[in-house]
């Protein structure tokens, strides 16, 4: 489209307008990460370092750092597997019912947290008896990553189509080994993109997480939340922070170069 | 495919060449698959659709027939005999009335304002932008999803405070109350928005923007009548995200707005502080219908397809 040099403008102000909004809340936690103030004084009182020994030393983060990490790389296993059969089920088939299935897949990240946890809490408790454990909690959130996945493969296969499969099989691969030897490695960019942010929604849950988390696993939003406004454990709070926000741009990045179709960044 | 063994084999490397019973046992299943088209569907679609009507539905019908429990005004006990009490309760009490209609306001105004910020930016993330930038432009507006979220509200309540960075730069806040719980909870779900747009935009035929510039239409008009109702699935895609998480906060509201109730505190309160788990439940259904009619309204413009 032939945009005039004001219209440019203007669309590169906005997009800087809204980037700022993005980082300056950002900007906040990483400054007050330094901050000798535990009100969190601005400008702030002074720098220090306190805080990030601190965290290195609490064993509660670590505890809970650990757990979050199994329950996403267990969430993130299953919602793989699931994800990957929903998406090649309704990609390469024609079907009644079809979008229904999609339907499915997308209800559980479209229905509010508090819904699924409760729902999920209430069939641990009334129905199968069942201890709340990290199980439970890699139960729950494998339910909302799957479509994650599901989308990433997905779009994978829309944009591959199926012809690279057709030729093997004319080049006489059995059904397997086009699965293992073309299929596979088209999909390659696609799974690990999915797996990334399917592991960084996990990481960051917290409301269906407090409902299926037994009292002595915490995960480590729930030990954020915990002490988000407690004054001796706040500082620590954003040195976390902070960490995390540093550290996501390097799945942010890899998801982004392994899908590289333009739409790629599915979520 | 299973009948060309010999082919298989003579391509094979030799190193690595299947024994023959390998191979054969192999081909058998492949065959086996191959002949059988519903099975292998059956077999593609049966786990993941086994887990989410299991998993999930049933734990959602689970929920619902529990809304019809309930609560022993004595010994506060959940008694499993069935009524439409609770049922009649949400549905008629003027107090749950009001926190929907409120609830659903704040989730339409979040995503109009989401929509607003994000339709520009994806403009000129797909549009203006190079494509080298336009891979850098993603990655920043991805990144922020994976700060912790209670972090970015609590950050918010920082920025907002009264004596905070806000203040100190645009001299006043509009301290913490409605228009700062909107102002947050669009900034959480922000790139939920912007990310959906950006692939619509993406997936426009750039000759279509020249056919309507050849035709003498200028950049507005074809912003309004050709870019418009072309990314409005994308728009809507990207809504579906901004409204459900909207419409399901607790968390955030409690850290910005504690004043304001909305239907997810409400049920929390019924759960946790009451202790009337049918009573949740039964109030759960609001959300749960409202999703599934949005969903429903969204699927109608082919949203479902670009989330």
């Amino acid at each position: 489209m032939y945009l005039t040099a004001r219209t440019r403008l203007v669309l590169r102000l906005l997009t800087l307008l809204g980037l700022a909004f993005l980082y300056a809340p950002l900007a906040i936690v990483v400054l007050n990460a330094f901050n000798t103030s535990r009100t969190y004084a601005f400008p702030p009182t002074g720098y220090t370092l306190h805080w990030w020994s601190a965290a290195r030393h609490s064993s509660a983060v670590l505890e809970t750092l650990k757990n979050s990490i199994w329950a996403g790389v267990g969430a993130t296993v299953v919602a793989l597997v699931l994800g990957t059969m929903a998406a090649f089920g309704v990609q390469r088939y024609t079907f009644f019912g079809r979008r229904s299935v999609s339907f499915l897949v997308v209800l559980p990240i479209a229905l509010p947290g508090i819904v699924t946890g409760l729902a999920l809490r209430n069939v641990f408790d009334e129905v199968l008896g069942l201890p709340l454990s990290i199980w439970t909690i890699i139960i729950g959130h494998a339910t909302f990553c799957i479509v994650i996945v599901f989308n990433n493969v997905q779009a994978r296969l829309r944009r591959t189509g199926s012809s690279l499969e057709q030729a093997s099989a004319d080049l006489g691969g059995t059904g397997l080994q086009t699965f293992w030897f073309v299929t596979l490695p088209n999909l390659r960019g696609a799974l690990v993109a999915g797996a990334l942010l399917a592991f960084g929604l996990s990481f960051d849950e917290i409301v269906v997480t407090s409902f299926t988390a037994p009292a002595d696993r915490h995960t480590l939003p729930q030990w954020i939340f915990d002490n988000l406004s407690r004054p001796n454990q706040a500082p620590i709070v954003n040195v976390v922070a902070a960490v995390l926000i540093v550290v996501a741009v390097v799945p942010v990045w890899l998801a982004q170069r392994l899908t590289d179709d333009a739409a790629g960044s599915r979520f | 495919m299973a009948g060309d063994q010999g082919l298989t084999l003579t391509t094979a490397p030799a190193g690595t060449a299947p024994t023959g019973d390998d191979l054969g046992r192999r081909g058998a299943l492949s065959a086996f698959f191959a002949y059988k088209r519903r099975t292998r569907l059956a077999l593609l679609l049966g786990p993941p659709v086994f887990w989410l009507v299991i998993a999930y539905l049933g734990a959602i019908a689970a929920l619902l027939l529990s809304s019809l429990w309930s609560i022993d005004g004595f010994t506060e006990k959940v008694v499993h005999s069935y009524g439409t009490g609770n049922l009649h309760t949400v549905f008629t009490d003027a107090t749950f009335r009001a926190v929907t209609v409120r609830t659903l306001g704040i989730a339409l105004l979040v995503t109009v304002v989401d929509a607003v910020i994000a339709f520009p930016m994806a403009f000129y993330m797909s549009v203006v932008a190079s494509p080298r930038l336009r891979r850098i432009l993603v990655v920043l507006v991805l990144t922020p999803l994976w700060a912790s979220y209670l972090v970015k509200a609590y950050a918010w309540r920082v920025l907002l405070a009264p004596d905070g960075p806000v203040a100190s730069v645009f001299g006043g806040t509009p301290g913490y109350g409605r228009t700062a719980l909107v102002l947050t909870l669009a900034y959480l779900w922000l790139p939920y928005m912007v990310i959906p747009i950006y692939a619509g935009f993406e997936k426009l035929p750039r000759s279509l923007f020249e056919a309507s510039s050849d035709l003498g239409a200028p950049p507005g008009r074809t912003v309004r009548s050709v870019v418009l109702p072309l990314v409005f699935p994308a728009i809507a895609a990207g809504s579906i995200f901004t409204f459900s998480l909207t419409l399901g906060d607790y968390i955030a509201v409690n850290i910005i707005d504690s004043k304001t109730q909305m239907l997810g505190n409400v049920i929390y309160g019924q759960l946790i502080t009451a202790n009337n788990q049918p009573l949740a439940a039964a109030l759960s259904i609001i959300p749960l219908l409202a999703i599934v009619l949005y969903l429903a309204a969204m699927s109608r413009t082919g949203a479902l397809d670009n989330v």
